[in-house]
């Protein structure tokens, strides 16, 4: 079963990176998505699958009867999962906003921090305070 | 050159008044200490001599078994005297010389840093203690050298010193460190008696080359002896101080120390025999070609090194022997001649060898101080040079290997020698009066009391060598070889081939100062010939560094996010696949896993939507993808026992996508994207496809082996008993781990804060207006 995971685990990752060398941000947003899913899923895998039941402890007893689930890496992927939507909907805005005030979403085009001496001007976006 | 030496004065001069009377205080204590441990170590010397050995150590780093330890034995005791004694000679002549310098005070600092160094690297135990001061003595000849900082050249010169000493530097630690692995000790102690099992071990070569490395920088051996000379931009008693005494000898008190544990070997032999039998030739034909006297000196200073080197190849007593009687010989008349070549500077504002003359007769002191100095330098009798210069002569055709190489290399050097000692000392005082800048007037007592005491030394020993033979040279010899050894310094050995040796050389030597000025002429038109110099390929070196390093800026720093993660990508891929390999770490699953339908249809809808997000151009089913991929994900955590996550995933995914579906509305269509080309597409997917296959062979070796369920085992015991909680997966996030949790929160909180202020977009309107 572990097996499955990583190569699914893989995959994402590779669907990631492909998505995150593109020059829109917004691709490199929903590259971001899927690698805290991979992230996610690989401390799953990590902590050992097992189709047993969830780790509860039944009324009456003071410790589960049998096995259950790995319950360590589920609080450390709850725990991600809040935090990466926080990176997400931040990185979100940061798009929108860098949109607003360069007027891009091409990566390469925000040049504003680093510019090359061989960029044209014309096709160098600017911050708007800037151009206007 | 004139430029610069004129400007030293000038600065003296402007500042007189400013800077006088406040500081000069400083001087004294300067001098006083130097004065009082040479005393001190100087009581030492019959304990020494007895063939004791003194050890003093504090724990530094016992985990490392490194510490604090400083070792007294006739090799470092001789150094340790040598430091002190021309410490305070030149401590005493600093304080009229560099008189009303305006950072007078910060010179005695700069000083006593670098005497502190130098007796701490000569006595010290300790490998590392020994690095340590090592690098002190580097840092503090960059301060020296570049004392003068106000000028370009002096700035240069102490750059070049410290880079290529430093380098030598890093060179030793990697040597010594592995000396320590090699000897299984840091202790200097523990290590010089594992001679024979350092020198069988297979990382003998490597520990020789890199502590020669470390040397030969910083003892000016060819091909790094241009440094030297350039150091001459320090003030003349700072280079009287790194001449003599200390700095430059630094590597060859190295070569010494380590002489019982690396030497003997053919490497350790040629090494040194050709290193330094190069340097002391070529070092006193370019001396010969200077007009400056102290750069001449320089040049001397890197011949006297290179006899030293080329004699501590040597296994024989006498050679060895050889080694020692010149080092005290150098460290005495070239102590003095620098500080004579001063005073010329001082009194006649002049130190070029073409101005000075027939000054005899105003400075008669100076005269005589430079006559015995010169005479000790040449060799003539009754001075400690002649028996040092005979000792060469034995110790070179008692050497073994190559007796012809060492004794031509020794007489053609010393002959040279004899030539600049009449160039530096006897002709500014002899023949015709000239011009000089200034009129010429005997030094005050304080300049010349110093060199007058070195050249009084150069001649008591010469008449009376038993005064060091035993107390100093003998003990030093037994330190260098390791063993029990007897050495007698006579000034009259009988005639043999080292005096025939001698007359000859005395005879060249004469013959070359009566020719100087045509060879000189000569050597200067060879000079102009040379295709490069040692100096100028050392500033190509450094060009070529800043080209290296702005190319590969461009290269890897090109300001487009694009490239900067494509680098980070195939880096962690290529690093970590590597190690994979490296560590024999690949395992591939045997079994196709075996897996119930509903599974199968989840790790197919998470698939699906990857690569359809991965390749759509268009925003809507890019979001739908995204979507498809998160609720697959949310039934895998349901499916394998984690209902607690498969909720939340599915929470925060339906939150992301709305939130993403808002905010597109706002922003433009996705245009074809990876650039136009083909190739980049390619490539993008390559590293891509790469990074993703190495994760998963990461996480199918993380899963071949045994897992640690200790802490899971106690949240499963002490959920109910501890936290009264039945849900294991709450208690450890709200309990057990309760202030992770809240520092999750707060990270959404700032997250929600900062997009607030982006949303916002205050500054933006603030600027616009």
């Amino acid at each position: 079963m572990e097996t499955a995971l990583a190569i699914l685990v893989g995959l994402l990752v590779a669907a990631s990176v492909y998505l995150m060398l593109g020059r829109n941000v917004l691709r490199f947003l929903f590259g971001l998505v899927l690698l805290s899913n991979a992230a996610n899923l690989t401390i799953f895998a990590a902590g050992r699958l097992t189709r047993a039941a969830p780790p509860l402890i039944p009324e009456g007893l003071a410790a589960p009867a049998d096995l259950v689930a790995n319950a360590l890496p589920q609080a450390l992927i709850l725990t991600a999962i809040v935090i990466g939507f926080g990176l997400l909907a931040f990185t979100l805005v940061l798009v929108y906003r860098a949109y607003l005030a360069l007027g891009t979403l091409n990566s390469d085009r925000m040049r504003y921090a680093e510019p090359h001496l061989d960029d044209d001007p014309k096709t160098m976006s600017q911050p708007e305070q800037q151009a206007s | 050159m004139i430029g610069l030496r004129g400007s030293g004065r000038e600065t003296r001069a402007e500042h007189a008044q400013e800077g006088s009377g406040t500081k000069a205080w400083i001087g004294w204590p300067s001098f006083l200490l130097p004065a009082a441990l040479l005393i001190l170590f100087a009581s030492w010397l019959p304990a020494i001599a007895a063939g004791e050995r003194l050890h003093f150590a504090l724990a530094w780093i016992p985990s490392l078994g490194v510490n604090l330890s400083f070792l007294v034995d006739g090799l470092s005791l001789t150094f340790a005297l040598l430091i002190t004694g021309t410490g305070a000679v030149v401590a005493l002549y600093s304080g009229t010389y560099l008189a009303g310098h305006p950072h007078f005070a910060r010179f005695y600092l700069y000083l006593g840093l670098f005497m502190v160094a130098m007796l701490g690297l000569v006595l010290a135990d300790d490998l590392i203690t020994l690095f340590v001061f090592w690098e002190l003595t580097t840092v503090a000849s960059y301060l020296l050298i570049g004392f003068d900082h106000a000028s370009a050249k002096a700035r240069r010169s102490a750059l070049q010193a410290l880079l290529l000493t430093g380098a030598g530097g890093l060179a030793l630690l990697a040597g010594l460190i592995l000396l320590a692995t090699a000897a299984g000790s840091f202790e200097l102690s523990e290590i010089l008696a594992s001679g024979d099992a350092v020198r069988e071990h297979g990382l003998y070569l490597p520990i020789l080359v890199l502590v020669l490395l470390g040397a030969f920088t910083k003892s000016a051996q060819v091909p790094f002896h241009f440094w030297l000379p350039n150091a001459m931009a320090a003030p003349t008693p700072v280079s009287a101080y790194l001449h003599s005494a200390t700095m430059v000898k630094a590597g060859i008190y190295l070569m010494a120390r380590m002489h019982p544990v690396l030497s003997g070997t053919d490497a350790w032999i040629w090494t040194l025999t050709i290193a330094g039998a190069t340097t002391a030739v070529l070092a006193s034909v370019i001396a010969l070609r200077q007009t400056d006297l102290k750069l001449a000196l320089a040049y001397t200073t890197v011949m006297a090194l290179g006899t030293l080197t080329m004699f501590l190849g040597a296994e024989a007593t006498v050679a060895i022997a050889a080694a020692v009687t010149f080092l005290i010989v150098h460290a005495l008349y070239k102590a003095a001649l620098f500080l004579i070549v001063g005073i010329l500077d001082h009194q006649t504002g002049t130190r070029e060898a073409d101005q000075l003359g027939g000054l005899a007769r105003a400075m008669p002191i100076s005269a005589c101080i430079a006559a015995a100095a010169g005479l000790s330098m040449a060799g003539f009798p009754p001075f400690l040079g002649f028996i040092g210069k005979e000792l060469k002569y034995e110790g070179a055709l008692a050497i073994a290997s190559e007796p012809l190489l060492v004794a031509t290399a020794a007489v053609l050097a010393n002959a040279l020698m004899v030539a600049l000692a009449g160039i530096v000392a006897l002709r500014p005082f002899l023949g015709n009066r000239r011009q000089t800048p200034r009129a010429p007037r005997e030094a005050p007592i304080r300049l010349w009391i110093g060199p007058a005491f070195l050249a009084a030394l150069g001649l008591s020993f010469g008449v009376a060598p038993a005064l060091i033979a035993d107390t100093l040279v003998q003990p030093a010899v037994t330190a260098i070889l390791g063993r029990p050894e007897t050495v007698k310094l006579a000034l009259w050995h009988g005639i043999n081939i080292p005096l025939l040796l001698s007359a000859l050389t005395l005879a060249l030597g004469l013959a070359i100062y009566a020719r100087h000025r045509r060879l000189r002429a000569a050597l200067a038109g060879l000079e102009s010939r040379l295709p490069t110099t040692a100096d100028q390929a050392w500033d190509g070196l450094l060009d070529g560094l800043r080209s290296l390093a702005a190319a590969q800026t461009r290269l890897l720093q090109s300001g487009v996010l694009r490239r900067y993660l494509l680098l980070t990508f195939a880096t962690l891929a290529l690093a970590v696949g590597t190690t994979l390999f490296a560590v024999d770490a690949v395992r591939l699953p045997r079994l196709w896993p075996e897996l119930l339908v509903k599974e199968w249809a989840a790790l197919g809808l998470v698939s699906a939507g990857a690569l359809l997000a991965a390749t759509t151009q268009s925003r809507l089913t890019a979001i739908c993808a995204l979507g498809v991929v998160g609720v697959g994900v949310a039934l895998l955590f349901l499916m394998f026992g984690a209902p607690d996550v498969a909720i939340t995933q599915l929470l925060v995914e339906t939150l992301f996508v709305v939130l993403v579906a808002v905010v597109m509305l706002r922003l433009p269509r996705l245009q074809p994207d990876h650039g136009s080309a083909r190739g980049g597409r390619l490539r993008d997917a390559g590293v891509a496809v790469l990074v993703g296959a190495v994760v998963t062979l990461v996480l199918l070796a993380v899963v071949d082996g045994p897992i640690d369920r200790s802490v899971t085992a106690y949240f499963e015991q002490a959920s109910v008993p501890e936290a009264f909680g039945r849900n294991i997966v709450n208690v450890i996030l709200v309990d057990f781990r309760a202030l992770d949790t809240f520092g999750e929160i707060a990270v959404v909180a700032v997250a929600a804060l900062a997009a607030l202020a982006l949303i916002r977009g205050g500054g933006l309107r603030r600027a616009r207006s």
